[in-house]
């Protein structure tokens, strides 16, 4: 971490978690949602890295890999509900389960 | 190593907008690939040789496969073969390929040199796994149990529709 600035890192983390949090605010699209969603969890694993880095510890990879694991599970849940969530709308769109009712 | 970092930084904001841009769900998935790819290389750059190695295979390897499979799965119509004849023009996929094709680039610079990461200090693989398995053992229990949970929501999930398309029948 002797050549990149840790505030250039951090900086592309944010950047990269501001794009995942505008998709997710603009696009309707249910799997395009959940992209994004895995946009802002990979931003936010770059920056466990980078300051992991920066202090020539462990710690940082290993906070790395517990979020890999909450994004394992979360996607597969999240693709089950978007299936579960075609079959019965036979739409994608997130908007067209807004109300709760059967 | 700076030049690869900001090259991959680069490649890594770029193919995120297009993710989020995309109209077509498999177009956005290529470029979404792409953009953990990139992210894989900035891994490496910062010393952490084995977290890379975890965003290809799990990342762009597993996750990214279901998305793929959910993505084919919820495509099925009359429409599916003009689409699949679609996809195969070069203006959809040559935008990935050249981004890959800078990423390939990098990769071989990286390896021609003698010590990949020159300038921070590696956290090889030893030190990660002693911190994982000795202070950090319950948080390992506690996701452990977390893919347990996302395992039986997904089978429970799944099993829905069996039960609605027989109460339609009804």
């Amino acid at each position: 971490m002797a050549s990149v600035p840790v505030s250039h890192g951090l900086i592309l983390a944010g950047v990269l978690f501001m794009l995942g949090l505008s998709g997710v605010l603009v696009r309707r699209n249910i799997i395009f949602i959940l992209f994004c969603i895995e946009i802002m969890l990979n931003a936010a694993g770059l920056a466990f890295i980078v300051a992991g880095s920066r202090w020539e510890s462990a710690d940082g990879q290993v906070m790395f890999i517990f979020i890999l694991c909450m994004a394992a599970a979360e996607v597969s849940v999240g693709l089950a509900l978007v299936l579960q969530l075609y079959r019965s709308m036979r739409t994608l769109d997130a908007d067209a389960a807004s109300v709760m009712r059967g | 190593m700076n030049v690869v970092f900001y090259l991959s930084a680069g490649i890594a904001v770029v193919s995120t907008l297009m993710v989020i841009t995309r109209l077509n769900a498999v177009h956005a998935l290529i470029y979404l690939i792409i953009s953990l790819l990139a992210v894989a290389v900035i891994f490496y750059t910062l010393g952490a040789p084995f977290a890379a190695a975890l965003e290809i295979i799990i990342y762009a390897g597993a996750i990214m496969v279901l998305f793929v499979f959910v993505v084919m799965m919820l495509n099925l119509g009359p429409a599916t073969l003009e689409q699949e004849r679609r996809w195969l023009q070069p203006k959809m996929w040559l935008g990935p390929a050249l981004l890959a094709g800078v990423l390939l680039a990098e990769l071989i610079y990286m390896l021609a040199r003698v010590h990949p990461s020159a300038g921070g200090m590696v956290v090889g693989t030893k030190l990660l796994g002693l911190t994982l398995f000795g202070p950090y053992l319950l948080g390992v229990e506690l996701a452990s149990m977390l893919l347990l949970a996302g395992l039986v929501g997904a089978y429970h999930l799944g099993l829905r529709p069996p039960l609605q398309s027989h109460r339609k029948g009804e």
